[in-house]
């Protein structure tokens, strides 16, 4: 599904640049759940920038579901996310002033389905996070567990190959945490592909596979014991 | 793929927009509202002063030279410098045989004389008048009728009388009409009585009596005041007047060149500057009107783009979620281009009303400075789709901002 060879990339840092990422390799089969680990500054912020097609690379080869990402421009960049990946993010990014609903259905938009169906969608991806009843209120209504499950429905709401999570339990205590990952693990047995960043160990230990990042080189790349006892 | 604008989900992402941001809609609004406001206040303003001055003007036609004879300044064959000039009757007929477009030539007569009726009395300005005077002077008859050709033929001894005059011979709400009273000692009937609005060229005056009964009464001979001449509608009266006075040169043996012989006085040339005072007066409005509209478009530019900044996260997780530059760009500017227009709607409705009450109060007043002031649609018209490609125009700046961004960068805006 992912596929990566010797990727680098570097950031200009006036004279300098701050080489980020140097020569990672990595491979994700389809339906895999992965979690990428590492302190801060140690590139998976990046890794997942390039890997959800935000940012590009310098060098190396990225292969998203079997089409080698090279020189896209923004417009092919926003079909391919459109159509491939589904993002959830640690602040959660929900539109303020869209009820949870419309929220849901926005990457609807972008595809070009009809309104009437593309609430229809959105109701039933709600429906599987659990908050139907909680259609037609604003963010700043809902708890973050909330604003995180609608977000997890907004990421699944165009059947993307792949879902890429950036710390989605940073901003969430412990208790609602749990249900998050319970979801992404729900998801995944379902067949889809994860891809999550945390720095969390209990978070990555959830996963199936732990890819471990330090200062831009994979330094461990392991099944986790749940993964062994499945 | 359906056309976007006709697309009722854009209509959607808009409404949301704007619904979120209620006080910088409003405000935005506002600056353009103002704008085309002032555009259309002024423009009909503009309109409504030269309408007054129509109005002014109307009953008088503007084309019209006015002619006396004064003391010649160059000898010539043989006769002295100094030497008085006088116009008679077979002038008036030479000038309209020999002269084209011409529409009326009328000779007037002017005399200051005692005018009694009973116990009252007024030293006014009598007129020898033709009923053509009526044409480039309408008199608007209040009771009976002007001076009519019988009158002429006949040299009756009636007069028509002016509002001013009336009040000063007769009391008030006595009627003029079917009255002697007595010019110079001669008992005269009064056939008419009118209210006069503007009185140009000529000394003031009260009473109108017929021209071949002034002549006679004053012993005036063949002779006449002055001339009025009127052009026809697509006569130079600047041209007609040389060609008169060259005339009238010719036949009293004036130099050519002799300036002072004959007096005159252009209603053409005076009409045209007020014309031009007016002209400049709606360059000036249109100027003034335009500026503020792109002053009030600007601020639209700059709210937008004081709004992507804000919305540089909004605009990021859209993009992650698989907007277009492309879809992000045409929403902006249509957000720009709705704006504009529902200000740009509002503001004429505003406009017009305002006109509307203006019109109400001043044209009841006594002496309305405004007249029907009013919009040309076409102007509306033009003014509304200059709107709208402003608004585009400047929509175009946020929306390159807001595209330029890489949603990396505007994801990580908080």
């Amino acid at each position: 599904m992912i596929q990566i060879k010797n990727l680098h990339k570097s950031y200009p840092m006036g004279k300098d640049s701050l080489h980020v990422l140097k020569g990672l390799n990595l491979h994700i089969k389809e339906g895999e759940f992965v979690s990428i680990m590492g302190s801060s500054g140690s590139g998976k912020s990046t890794l997942l920038n390039i890997v959800g097609l935000l940012d590009t690379h310098d060098e190396g080869v990225y292969i998203l579901n079997g089409q080698e990402i090279k020189e896209l421009d923004e417009t092919k960049a926003a079909n391919l996310r459109n159509k491939f990946l589904g993002f959830v993010f640690q602040s959660f990014n929900l539109i303020s002033y869209k009820t949870a609903v419309e929220n849901v259905a926005l990457p609807l938009y972008y595809k070009g389905v009809g309104r009437k169906e593309r609430l229809v969608t959105a109701m039933e991806y709600l429906d599987k996070v659990g908050l139907k009843d909680w259609a037609n209120h604003l963010p700043n209504e809902l708890s973050g567990g909330q604003k995180q499950r609608v977000a997890i429905a907004r990421a699944l709401v165009t059947e993307p190959k792949v879902v890429l999570a950036d710390e989605p339990t940073g901003a969430l205590d412990s208790v609602t945490s749990d249900s998050v990952m319970e979801l992404l693990k729900e998801i995944n047995r379902e067949g889809m592909t994860v891809f999550v960043i945390t720095h969390e160990e209990e978070i990555a230990e959830q996963s199936e596979r732990i890819v471990r990042l330090k200062d831009g080189v994979i330094i461990s790349d392991e099944k986790t014991k749940k993964a062994v006892t499945i | 793929m359906k056309i976007f604008i006709f697309d009722i989900d854009t209509w959607q992402e808009i409404y949301g927009s704007i619904r979120k941001n209620k006080l910088r809609t409003g405000i935005t609004i506002l600056g353009v509202m103002w704008g085309i406001f002032l555009l259309i206040v002024l423009l009909g303003s503009a309109r409504g002063v030269e309408n007054s001055f129509n109005k002014l003007f109307g009953d008088f036609a503007t084309n019209t030279v006015f002619m006396w004879g004064q003391n010649t300044s160059k000898p010539f064959q043989g006769f002295q410098e100094g030497r008085r000039m006088q116009l008679k009757m077979s002038d008036a007929k030479a000038i309209e045989r020999e002269l084209e477009g011409i529409e009326y030539i009328v000779p007037r007569f002017n005399s200051n004389s005692l005018v009694i009726n009973k116990m009252k009395s007024v030293n006014i300005g009598v007129f020898g008048d033709f009923p053509s005077l009526d044409e480039i002077q309408k008199k608007n008859l209040e009771y009976g009728r002007f001076i009519n050709e019988n009158d002429i033929e006949y040299k009756k001894k009636v007069c028509v009388i002016e509002d001013e005059t009336y009040k000063q011979l007769f009391d008030i709400g006595e009627r003029a009409v079917g009255q002697y009273i007595k010019i110079n000692n001669v008992n005269f009937k009064v056939i008419g009585h009118y209210k006069n609005g503007m009185r140009v060229g000529g000394p003031s005056g009260g009473l109108h009596i017929p021209f071949s009964t002034f002549q006679q009464v004053y012993n005036k001979g063949d002779n006449i005041g002055w001339l009025a001449i009127t052009g026809k509608q697509d006569t130079d009266i600047e041209q007609l007047e040389l060609d008169v006075k060259l005339l009238l040169k010719n036949l009293h043996g004036v130099h050519p060149e002799d300036e002072r012989a004959f007096g005159s006085a252009n209603m053409g040339s005076e009409f045209k500057k007020i014309t031009g005072f007016l002209t400049g007066m709606q360059f000036l409005t249109w100027f003034v009107g335009i500026a503020t509209l792109i002053a009030g478009v600007f601020a639209i530019g700059n709210i937008l783009l004081i709004t992507v900044k804000e919305r540089t996260q909004e605009i990021g997780i859209r993009r992650a979620l698989g907007a277009k530059p492309s879809e992000i760009r045409k929403q902006i500017v249509l957000e720009s281009v709705f704006l504009t227009t529902l200000a740009g709607s509002l503001g004429i409705i505003l406009g017009g009303f305002v006109l509307m009450v203006v019109d109400h109060f001043i044209s009841n007043a006594e002496t309305p400075f405004l007249v029907n002031p009013t919009v040309n649609i076409p102007v509306i018209l033009i003014a509304y789709g200059a709107l709208v490609v402003l608004g585009t125009l400047i929509g175009l700046i946020p929306a390159q901002v807001a595209v330029k961004m890489r949603p990396i960068e505007a994801l990580s805006d908080e």
